[in-house]
């Protein structure tokens, strides 16, 4: 007899607008409290206390437009975030402090949420969709530096970028970018140079969210229809459909690996967040709390594994967390 | 026939005598078929006999010119035959020329394509006569574009005329173009005009065919005219009018390679060396998985039979989908959708609580604008009008016919309006389990969203039948009824939907003018007056409906667009269909003599074929009815 699936740890209330981007920041040691970011449709980023289940502070720096994602970079004292008023800000939030040190005009008028790896000690390179169409620009950060543009060739038709995740195999190879289309395809990018390695077409509507698992070269993508589809990169660099999974119900917002590599959470339009297992997408869990669509999931990114969360941002205002599968 | 090729003072006129007289007295296939191909091989490639022959058709009387020179149009293999064997005979000879030119082109309108093709031709094959090209050119756009040559000559004269330019368009060179540029512009602009204002589709898409054609030939850089239409054997036929074949030693078929007209397609890339592209093609990976196998077990799954498909629901009450479609709440989408789908069973199921609400839901639905996408939109609110419509029928009958007339509604509403009236009296007029299967046959006049000639050939063939059953009414008293009789619902009805549509087509408000621009809208109303009097049969206001029905047909009798025409002609079919023929020889006996008049000068000199056939059948419905009075009284 399986168990009933669990209910939230917890639950945080208070943003008043639908939430679209989640980002944890828990690693740090002792004194640290543990935080998480989340941005919504009324344009703010508020910063919820972990340990209190409040909210700490809230940013407010993308003129009402709504916040489609935060990340850290690097600690909870630096953050940035990305909204419709077509700009990435980068925030200092270290010592109470809450001000836009930095942004980036993107000009990009779509919901593709940037990328950010971490190349060295103070060096990130991000990916974001462009002014153009088609295009994913790679830039520097701090320095603001454009690395180079990713444009596809004429005629491919592929359509905006949804969703961009850049990642090197270790420390100090080449990046590579996995951006998910309009038109269905996952294309492999070589940064440095500029050029296509490989390109999948795994779904007939947009590719809606995408994750990689570098070590076992395996990703997953969710599109706007009921299959996931499960692909991996072969040693020469080429993309191949691994599998597909079949969903109840259409539609997926986020899809997201743990760190560890053991499980994955999907955000379904179907207001349900499903959880499978990473090695065979074996389905584990359907977490059903939310009344509004699912617009995106996180995971925690806790020292102590038996502390880890999952959370779940959705379209009715609430943030569920979720300690679930803690203990493996 | 065997000439001698003898000295260089030959005359030949004396043949040429007997060919012209041949010919004129219309024995051309006979001496042409011999002649023909004779002079075709002796012509090839002997220039003697290339004179001899042109000596020998300049020599024809001026009488017998023009047989002659059709036969000889008309016969030849290919055009450059053709030139061969006439040689610069237009331009020399006045009455060639006219024959050529004007006559063939301008006047008839039964040569095949092939003709065409050959006449056109051999204009183009020589520089003396290519300036006729142009000149012939010219005149038949000035006939494409005038929009009352449009409207008073038939259709297929319309498709010889854009045939015509078409192959003109063909052989064309570019210099040539460039110096009537300006004019190919502007006659490309009056004719699409004229011709999108037609009621009939097939002139619609010759004018668009046409037009796209020139606008290619005028613009070859930049973009080009486009036309969204269902491409059909005619129009595709047209289409390859335009590429010419190189090898001129055949008759040239229509070469059905369209590809090269594409001039901005998208080229297939060829992919680099480094990039592959796959579809999706699952790989299956070896055993080597299977044995990491373990891990996974530690991961216990929950328990997901919850796990189901999403499904909205539709609300159960009337009132609530009242609610739902007027709400301002443009979150709930999904409910708006279920509702739209369930809208049309909620109201044939609950038709007490219909009632109440009627014409509230009438008014709702006839300005329910689609807000998502959902598949038969257009279906879907139709057959809830039809089915709110049959629930109530007296007032919002009276409010749909109201709104008709109204300030303020474009044309697609006031067409729906005219679909779901014709709808529902079908419905009522019908026994109810007879209704699938005698729908389908004039369904056709509900899911045609334009009017097409379709929708009166759909009932057509059910008047047909009529006919037919009706003269045979003497043995059908059968022992078993296989359908139990059932109330005419429609009796009690039928004037709330006819009446209010008949009132006030003359008098034009400041968005809708019948009389005037508005025709197409005039062509569908009167069609749906003679479904909805076809319908009434048996009905106690038929008699009325008829007397009415006649006042307005010879009010407009003269109407210039084709298709309302058509619809007056089905009006007094309908009419003579259902009144009962007492009725129509007490009370109308001096409007139907008239009638018979004016129907017999439509059979005569209407341009539309489609009119003299109908008129041809009313004038037979009114031998039979005089043929059973006759019957009777005797």
């Amino acid at each position: 007899m399986a168990p009933p699936p669990p209910d939230p740890q917890f639950v945080l209330r208070g943003t008043s607008a639908a939430v679209h981007t989640l980002h944890f920041s828990c690693g740090g040691p002792e004194p640290d409290i543990p935080l998480l970011f989340s941005g919504s449709e009324n344009g703010l980023v508020h910063v919820w206390n972990l340990k209190t289940h409040r909210v700490d502070t809230a940013l407010d720096g993308h003129g009402r437009k709504s916040v489609y994602c935060v990340e850290t970079m690097g600690g909870k004292d630096r953050l940035l975030s990305q909204g419709r008023d077509q700009r990435i800000c980068l925030w200092d939030l270290a010592e109470g402090r809450t001000s836009v040190t930095d942004s980036v005009f993107t000009e990009h008028v779509g919901f593709c949420r940037c990328s950010l790896l971490k190349v060295a000690q103070g060096r990130w390179l991000m990916a974001m969709a462009a002014r153009s169409l088609e295009e994913v620009q790679i830039l520097e950060l701090p320095s603001k530096m454009s690395v180079c543009t990713l444009k596809p060739e004429m005629g491919a038709k592929l359509g905006m970028p949804m969703c961009l995740k850049l990642w090197q195999l270790s420390c100090g190879s080449q990046p590579v970018l996995l951006a998910g289309y309009e038109d269905g395809s996952v294309v492999l990018w070589n940064v440095s140079m500029g050029k296509v390695l490989s390109k999948l077409v795994c779904h007939q509507e947009p590719v809606m969210s995408l994750d990689f698992d570098s070590e076992k070269a395996k990703g997953i993508s969710g599109s706007s229809e009921k299959v996931l589809s499960i692909w991996s990169l072969n040693e020469q660099q080429n993309l191949q459909v691994y599998k597909t999974h079949e969903l109840v119900n259409a539609g997926i917002s986020d899809i997201t690996i743990r760190p560890d590599k053991k499980i994955l959470a999907t955000a379904g339009w179907d207001h349900r967040i499903r959880i499978f297992g990473w090695k065979k997408l074996k389905p584990l869990a359907v977490l059903d709390y939310h009344t509004g669509t699912a617009h995106c999931v996180s995971f925690s990114d806790h020292s102590t594994p038996q502390e880890r969360l999952l959370a779940a941002g959705s379209k009715d205002q609430r943030i569920s967390v979720w300690s679930i599968y803690a203990h493996t | 026939v065997c000439f001698v090729p003898g000295g260089l003072d030959c005359s030949i006129s004396f043949v040429s005598h007997v060919l012209g007289k041949v010919c004129v007295h219309g024995r051309q296939k006979e001496i042409l078929g011999v002649l023909v191909p004779r002079l075709t091989d002796l012509t090839k490639s002997d220039c003697i006999w290339q004179r001899i022959c042109w000596r020998l058709v300049e020599c024809v009387p001026d009488r017998w010119m023009e047989a002659v020179v059709l036969g000889f149009v008309q016969r030849a293999p290919g055009a450059d035959v053709l030139s061969r064997l006439l040689g610069n005979l237009v331009v020399k000879n006045k009455k060639a020329q006219f024959v050529v030119t004007q006559k063939m082109l301008l006047l008839q309108y039964g040569h095949t394509t092939a003709v065409l093709q050959n006449l056109l031709g051999y204009l183009s094959l020589d520089s003396l006569r290519r300036t006729l090209l142009l000149r012939v050119l010219q005149e038949l756009l000035e006939t494409w574009s005038s929009s009352s040559a449009l409207k008073h000559s038939p259709a297929e004269q319309q498709l010889y005329i854009s045939k015509a330019i078409l192959i003109c368009l063909s052989h064309l060179k570019e210099p040539e173009i460039e110096s009537c540029r300006q004019e190919l512009l502007t006659s490309m602009m009056e004719g699409v005009k004229c011709h999108l204002d037609s009621s009939l589709p097939k002139l619609r898409h010759l004018g668009m065919v046409v037009a796209e054609s020139i606008s290619l030939k005028i613009n070859t850089e930049g973009p080009v005219l486009k036309f969204e239409y269902e491409e059909d054997n005619e129009t595709r036929e047209l289409k390859s009018l335009l590429v010419q074949t190189p090898s001129f030693y055949f008759v040239p078929s229509l070469p059905d390679d369209d590809r090269s007209e594409k001039a901005g397609a998208a080229l297939p890339l060829v992919p680099d060396g480094n990039e592959k592209s796959h579809t999706a093609a699952p790989v299956i990976l070896d055993e080597e998985s299977d044995a990491e196998l373990d891990s996974d077990d530690d991961l216990i799954p929950y328990d997901m039979s919850q796990d189901k498909e999403l499904k909205i629901k539709a609300p159960v009450y009337i009132r609530d989908c009242i609610e739902v479609l007027t709400g301002s709440r443009s979150e709930d989408l999904d409910k708006w959708e279920a509702t739209v789908r369930a809208l049309e069973s909620l109201v044939r199921k609950n038709p007490a609580a219909t009632r109440e609400v009627s014409v509230e839901l009438a008014k709702i639905l006839l300005h329910l604008e689609e807000k998502t996408c959902i598949e038969g939109f257009v279906e879907l609110r139709q057959r809830a009008q039809v089915a709110v419509l049959t629930t109530d029928p007296i007032p919002v009958a009276k409010y749909l016919t109201s709104q008709f007339y109204s300030l303020n509604y474009s044309l697609r509403q006031r067409m729906d309006i005219l679909d779901v009236l014709v709808l529902a009296a079908q419905e009522l007029s019908c026994p109810k389990f007879l209704g699938k299967t005698k729908h389908s046959g004039a369904q056709k006049p509900c899911i045609q969203l334009l009017p097409g000639s379709d929708s009166s050939k759909g009932w057509r063939k059910i008047v047909d039948e009529r006919i037919k059953s009706k003269t045979r009414r003497f043995g059908v008293i059968q022992s078993h009824v296989e359908l139990a009789s059932h109330p005419n619902e429609f009796n009690s009805v039928a004037g709330y939907f006819f009446f209010p549509l008949i009132q006030h087509f003359d008098r034009p408000l400041t968005t809708f003018d019948l009389l005037g621009e508005d025709h197409l809208v005039l062509g569908k109303l009167v069609h749906t007056l003679a479904i909805l009097m076809y319908l009434a049969v048996n009905t106690v206001a038929v008699t009325a409906m008829g007397k009415a029905l006649l006042e307005f047909v010879w009010a407009l009798r003269f109407h210039t667009d084709s298709y309302v025409r058509q619809g007056l002609l089905s009006c007094i079919s309908s009419l003579l269909l259902s009144v009962p023929t007492e009725q129509i020889l007490a009370d109308m006996t001096e409007e139907l003599l008239e009638t018979q008049s004016w129907l017999g000068d439509v059979m005569e000199k209407d341009p539309d074929e489609d009119c003299r056939r109908l008129a041809l059948q009313n004038l037979l419905l009114m031998e039979n009815l005089k043929k059973k009075l006759e019957a009777v009284s005797s």
